[in-house]
């Protein structure tokens, strides 16, 4: 008879994520013999359902596969059509696209950390519970995430899938009017989001660290959002469309999202600590100034901090949006004239998770022959069960529903977005 | 005495993209007065805890793509009173049911490398076909203030007060010059449900959809406008073949021009 002890734990549905994902642990003796992150999202199949498809149709077709960051899916499909007819988006529609990102930001990150993230902090279920005990905190963070959706219907049409996005531009300009009506709202953001860094920087972080290889875009001239070169801290530094010779993606199966690589093996980190690490000098003086008083150095590599860095981020997605707003002027055109020709387009985008990429091969019309998309969430996968591990190993002896929480937790530090990739969880440890 | 008990909320999903979920999030204004008036019992985007049915009210997103879907929409179904479905995937299969126009086995071997780790059925299909439905909220995603309207009806025991009559209306309303006349844009308005509020023809773009067929639509008509505008066969298929392509209505039209 087998007489040593097991221990398994099992989240079989996560909460407060975007999508179907689960875990599952098992311990013997003490000794973690198994971690397994899993998505059961079901598969959507959205590169096959792309083929054949006219190129226009990528933007708005991608932007369903989030409902929580599409504006991540329709620039990345924007930039790589238009990689592949040779145009670039320069001047105000530039900045329109630039600002949009920031409201998508904005919208996404304060969802996170405040109703999803910020009730484990503080022990609470949930966002509602939370608010019934500190009023007045979860009505600001509606306040500022409804913001960030406005500037998503200003510019956009909508905030969830906008309509106003397309290859080459927009649709239509937005009014000068109606971008200056943001102007006051955005002043009165900066001063929340700076609250927000204050009240996040005094909770209680779990104690870990790791050596994160963090992999991000990095622009010369701005906090990278939307273009730029991919770098790691690890010294890579390639153009995106080399990033299919650095990442493939493996699949597992107990997952249905693939898993990202970095050079066939390497574990990879994506998104807000990744994007901090990678380009703090890059942040405004107020943004570096506000993670300094939160606690934060110029790298931070406990990932119960993301709470902050993504506050953080919001400040200078304020800043920029309100900077943008200020200056904009209505374009002459809404968007360049595109004429298809067959091609390669590739493009990549700092999703609020982390960078998105896609690939598109276009035959002479513009129709799509394939597609690879390749979601933030997939990439961190790898990077979550490490955590997993990790954190486990140093909370072996806490009672089994606050080590369970814990893992949720250190999931959750990741802001997955299970329905992105799913092209992605239920959590269970086994003691057994 | 005994104290007035709030109806019980859940919101489940299925296979779907989460928009029409955070769309209840995104009622920032009313968000924490709708968590006043009724229990949140179920809720995972949301919340860890779960509160054990059955429920009042079930708002479910998403559409079936899995063995296991089929088994979970019934354990739903028999846990709830009323059964509001919301949104494309939901109400009409999604931008998923593209896959229901092609053969399945080709789309996971064009995704996954290793096809036996993925268990899916050929086809995604809308809530109505597997349970009985007590509301179909339209959208891709759901207009929040129409997902306020449907809550607040049911709880209140009247008929949710959702036209189902075309964007154009909706054009008409605003006093949005029709892009198809003026400018020869093609345009879904004549045939979609409104809901949106003209989002597109505002945007000087034609309607592309979202809302699925209004009721009684004359797809034939509009196909034989958009083929005089000099649209090609497949690409009035596309047109058809987006959110709602398994709407019966949308289907059969853009089956036509196959």
């Amino acid at each position: 008879m087998n007489k040593s002890k097991t221990r398994t734990i099992k989240v079989d549905a996560l909460a407060r994520v975007e999508g179907e994902g689960s875990l599952y642990v098992r311990v013997k003796d003490d000794v973690i013999q198994d971690v397994k992150f899993r998505i059961f999202e079901p598969p959507r199949f959205f590169e096959a359902l792309l083929q054949g498809r006219m190129y226009s149709d990528a933007p708005d077709i991608t932007a369903r596969i989030c409902g929580i960051c599409p504006i991540a899916y329709m620039m990345g499909a924007c930039h790589a059509m238009e990689d592949a007819f040779g145009v670039t988006v320069t001047g105000p529609l530039r900045n329109l696209r630039r600002m949009i990102y920031c409201g998508e930001w904005i919208e996404s990150h304060v969802l996170h950390t405040y109703l999803l993230h910020a009730p484990d902090f503080l022990g609470y279920e949930d966002a509602i519970r939370l608010s019934r005990d500190y009023p007045g905190v979860v009505e600001k963070a509606l306040e500022l995430k409804k913001l960030g959706n406005q500037i998503l219907e200003v510019i956009g049409g909508r905030a969830v899938h906008p309509v106003n996005l397309k290859v080459g531009g927009f649709y239509r300009s937005p009014r000068k009017k109606e971008i200056r009506a943001l102007i006051e709202p955005l002043k009165w953001a900066i001063q929340a989001s700076l609250d927000t860094v204050k009240l996040f920087a005094g909770f209680e972080f779990p104690d870990y660290e790791y050596d994160y290889h963090c992999v991000s875009l990095k622009h010369p001239d701005e906090y990278a959002i939307h273009e730029g070169r991919i770098v790691s801290n690890h010294g890579l530094n390639f153009e995106i469309r080399d990033f299919l010779d650095h990442v493939d993606e493996e699949h597992v199966a107990h997952s249905n999202a693939l898993h990202g690589r970095l050079n066939g093996s390497e574990t990879y980190l994506v998104g807000p600590i990744a994007r901090y690490n990678n380009n703090f000098e890059q942040l405004s003086d107020l943004s570096r100034q506000a993670a300094k008083e939160a606690g934060l150095g110029p790298v931070c590599n406990n990932p119960f901090q993301s709470i902050v860095v993504r506050a953080v981020e919001v400040l200078y997605a304020c800043e920029e949006a309100l900077r943008l707003a200020e200056a904009y002027e209505e374009p002459d055109a809404s968007c360049i004239e595109i004429t298809p020709r067959a091609g390669e387009g590739h493009g990549c985008t700092e999703a609020p998770r982390g960078i998105c990429y896609h690939r598109y091969r276009l035959d002479t019309e513009g129709r799509i022959l394939d597609a690879r998309i390749i979601p933030p969430t997939s990439q961190n996968q790898k990077q979550i069960e490490r955590d997993l591990w990790g954190v486990l190993a140093k909370n072996l002896n806490m009672p089994e529903d606050k080590l369970k929480w814990r893992c949720e937790q250190t999931i959750r530090n990741y802001d997955p977005c299970i329905s992105c990739a799913t092209h992605f969880l239920k959590f269970s440890v086994d003691r057994g | 005495m005994k104290a007035i008990k709030k109806p019980k909320l859940a919101v489940w999903k299925f296979s779907s993209c989460d928009g029409c979920q955070l769309s209840l999030l995104s009622c920032e204004d009313e968000l924490l007065a709708v968590a006043d008036t009724v229990e949140i019992a179920y809720f995972l985007e949301a919340t860890r805890a779960q509160i054990k049915g059955p429920y009042d009210i079930s708002l479910v997103e998403g559409s079936i793509t899995t063995p296991e879907d089929v088994e979970r929409i019934h354990h739903v179904r028999h846990q709830s009173k009323i059964l509001i479905t919301i949104g494309a995937c939901a109400t009409a299969g999604g931008i998923q049911a593209l896959r229901n126009f092609k053969h399945v086995d080709q789309l996971i071997s064009t995704v996954y490398a290793n096809p036996r780790y993925i268990d899916t059925l050929a086809t995604s299909t809308p809530i109505e076909n597997h349970v009985g439905v007590d509301f179909e909220l339209r959208g891709c995603p759901i207009n929040k203030e129409q997902l306020l309207e449907v809550l607040n009806a049911f709880l209140n025991n009247r008929k949710p007060n959702i036209p189902r009559y075309s964007q154009c209306i909706e054009c008409k309303r605003a006093g949005t010059v029709c892009v198809m006349v003026s400018q020869g844009i093609p345009c879904m308005g004549p045939v979609t449900q409104a809901g949106c509020g003209n989002l597109c023809p505002s945007c000087n773009r034609g309607c592309y959809g979202c809302f699925g067929p209004k009721e009684t639509p004359n797809t034939m008509s509009l196909s034989k406008w958009f083929a005089g505008l000099g649209m090609e066969k497949r690409e009035i298929k596309h047109f058809y073949q987006l959110f709602n392509a398994n709407a019966a209505e949308f289907r059969k039209e853009s089956q036509r021009h196959e």
